[in-house]
């Protein structure tokens, strides 16, 4: 599926200072039913947003006017567990567009790339950096590029840069997917399966 | 592989593609909006399991959402040509559990699905992982998917189990070392003579769980025990095809100089029947050990908090003696005839604890048959137990098979996270024999007691 070229990024950030931060808790099963991809930001962390009888729990981030933006920073170890897309579909379309974790479990990682969220791995004092930040000043900033690959914390001006491989970094600045890359492929898949012994 | 992109991943031929209900039909939808095509169909494999019923399989699913998820399966299979194995058909099942019982997982192939627990198939020394919707739709269109190359883990476990310690305990045993993220960014090949003499339902048990400390995947060299599991099987190589195939698959071992970026060694004798407590998979322990203090272990303090608070557990309790209000024996991770076989051994004579809701899923129709053919039904009745229909069930309870809030469940499946089994449901993992014993006595006890 399309999306949006991501080049560079400025907002301010929504807290999530929790580690291991699970696909089941991004999405919960329950809410994996639908066959097309829409409405998935509707349930994102439904648990541990809405209370069982869907009011909203008030000590949740998300149900917290003065944090908003278009970039979710987690602890360390953000999505693990299950392969399932429909997490990386949900925080897109709540509208994030980019995670800041200082570890990414790596299905989630290679998710988040291919619908069209960067997820930029810092170091741990630089989250640390980033969470104080966002203590002192809810609105604080943080502008993301891509084609630097450096997140700097704008209030403070403090700066690190992340690592991207030079394809995948190439694909979302351009809006491209692999599936393009792989259809321009195909006699050569198709000369490599003739070949197999499975 | 077929690539090798410079400062990118690498492009890689998929032998065997195994799709559920659940993360495939958005990758359909994706080659209908780009009217592509299926490349390879007979190279793909549907099953019904995510999402299904275990009991009333007969009738129609009640849940229009999930009955129209059955339903796109079944259509988009039946559009593009591919196997598909639905709801009452014999051969229907978890995924990980029907594709090595019908031959379909052979060693040295690469094995992938929309499913993280794909890992399971690395038991028969295959290179096997989950992945993602966009990648099921480039499977699906090109064969391929594109990955970068992951290190290599070792973890040797060599000496002799201890009374009642199954494959279960050594995984979660590995776990709860290595830590949740421990793997992450690794393949890991398990070795030692521990894994050398488990059958291949303990190898996949531990596969299985590989991707819960981070790995992509987990393998086992294929040997003996390998081949003649696979000997038979409906679509495994016959004839001459076996041959060819048995020579292929002897060469698959790890060269005595491999290297490692990293490497772990356990003693079998240091392992005991194992049972979580908190809520990730790492968070597991001795069953007779007392619940860790934050301040012994690595990671957050916070964390660590709000994990027992949602548990209800205090720092420093023993576990055993603890209530259980539910018990479930299934999964791609212990939905095995071997797991019921182990189930059985402590039910039998004993009966179910009154107050104990307990759900008996076998992964697949044939280990259901399995289950009557050897008396283990029987037994089962006998204590007062019902068996219900195939299925992955309350492992991720999508369907109706839901822990409710608070309640605690002892359950053979692979994750304890927050809400996993339910919304507000409690997951003690463990072994088919810890679950057993929980089931007869209704709290957490030591089946080394029982046995």
């Amino acid at each position: 599926m399309a999306y949006d070229k991501f080049t560079k990024l400025t907002s301010s950030a929504v807290p999530l200072p929790i580690e291991n931060v699970d696909t089941d808790q991004i999405i919960p099963a329950r809410f994996l039913k639908a066959t097309e991809r829409k409405g998935f930001g509707d349930n994102l962390f439904r648990d541990w947003r809405y209370n069982n009888d869907e009011t909203p729990k008030q000590d949740f981030v998300l149900n917290n006017p003065i944090y908003a933006g278009k970039i979710l920073v987690g602890g360390k170890n953000f999505g693990s567990g299950s392969s399932r897309e429909h997490a990386a579909w949900a925080i897109y379309d709540y509208g994030f567009r980019c995670v800041v974790s200082s570890f990414f479990a790596d299905i989630f990682k290679g998710n988040a790339i291919n619908v069209g969220i960067l997820p930029v791995q810092v170091s741990e004092p630089f989250l640390e950096q980033i969470f104080q930040a966002i203590e002192a000043d809810p609105k604080a900033e943080l502008t993301v590029d891509l084609d630097a690959q450096t997140i700097t914390i704008n209030a403070t001006g403090a700066v690190e840069s992340f690592d991207i491989n030079g394809y995948k970094k190439h694909n979302l600045l351009n809006g491209f997917d692999d599936i393009d890359y792989l259809q321009a492929m195909k006699e050569e898949i198709k000369a490599f399966a003739t070949a197999k012994a499975y | 592989m077929i690539r090798k992109i410079e400062d990118g991943p690498d492009v890689f031929f998929i032998d065997r593609h195994f799709i559920h209900e659940v993360t495939s039909p958005v990758a359909f939808l994706g080659l209908e909006t780009r009217g592509i095509d299926v490349m390879f169909p007979d190279r793909t494999f549907a099953t019904a399991d995510h999402n299904t019923p275990t009991i009333n399989q007969h009738l129609p699913v009640a849940d229009p959402l999930s009955a129209n998820q059955l339903l796109a399966l079944e259509t988009n299979s039946a559009k593009y040509g591919i196997s598909h194995w639905g709801l009452g058909n014999p051969k229907n099942g978890i995924v990980h559990v029907v594709g090595p019982e019908n031959g379909i997982t052979q060693p040295g192939m690469t094995i992938v699905c929309g499913d993280s627990h794909t890992s399971t198939h690395g038991a028969f020394g295959a290179i096997a992982f989950g992945i993602g919707t966009s990648e099921v739709e480039m499977v699906l269109s090109s064969q391929c998917i594109m990955q970068p190359k992951p290190k290599k883990m070792r973890i040797n476990v060599n000496g002799v189990l201890g009374k009642a310690v199954t494959p279960k305990d050594v995984t979660l045993f590995i776990i709860a070392q290595l830590t949740t993220a421990g793997a992450t960014g690794y393949f890991v090949e398990y070795a030692g003579d521990v894994f050398e003499n488990m059958s291949m339902e303990g190898r996949m048990t531990v596969c299985n769980m590989s991707i819960e400390m981070g790995a992509r995947g987990g393998m086992i060299a294929p040997d003996e025990t390998t081949f003649n599991y696979i000997k038979g099987k409906e679509k495994a190589p016959k004839g001459d095809a076996w041959d060819k195939a048995l020579a292929y698959w002897k060469t698959l071992h790890t060269d005595a100089a491999a290297q490692f970026d990293k490497e772990y060694s356990f003693d079998a004798a240091d392992i005991e029947p194992m049972i979580t407590y908190g809520t990730n998979p790492g968070m597991g322990m001795g069953i007779s050990k007392s619940i860790p203090k934050a301040t012994d272990l690595e990671g957050g303090v916070a964390t660590y908090a709000k994990s027992l608070k949602y548990m209800g557990f205090e720092e420093s309790e023993p576990m055993i003696g603890k209530k259980v209000d539910f018990v479930f024996i299934g999964s791609c991770t212990n939905g095995r005839i071997e797991d019921f076989r182990a189930f059985a051994s402590i039910v039998k004579g004993r009966k179910k604890a009154d107050h104990v809701t307990a759900w008996i899923v076998p992964g697949s129709h044939i280990v259901e048959a399995q289950i009557r053919e050897e008396g283990i039904y029987d037994i089962l009745t006998e204590a007062g137990f019902l068996l219900r229909q195939p299925g992955c069930s309350a492992c991720l309870a999508m369907n109706d098979d839901k822990i409710p809030a608070g309640k605690y469940a002892v359950s053979t499946s692979n994750r304890n996270f927050e809400g996993r089994q339910g919304p507000g449901s409690r997951t003690l993992l463990a072994s088919p024999l810890v679950a057993a014993a929980a089931a007869v006595t209704g709290v957490v006890t030591d089946p080394r007691e029982l046995l």
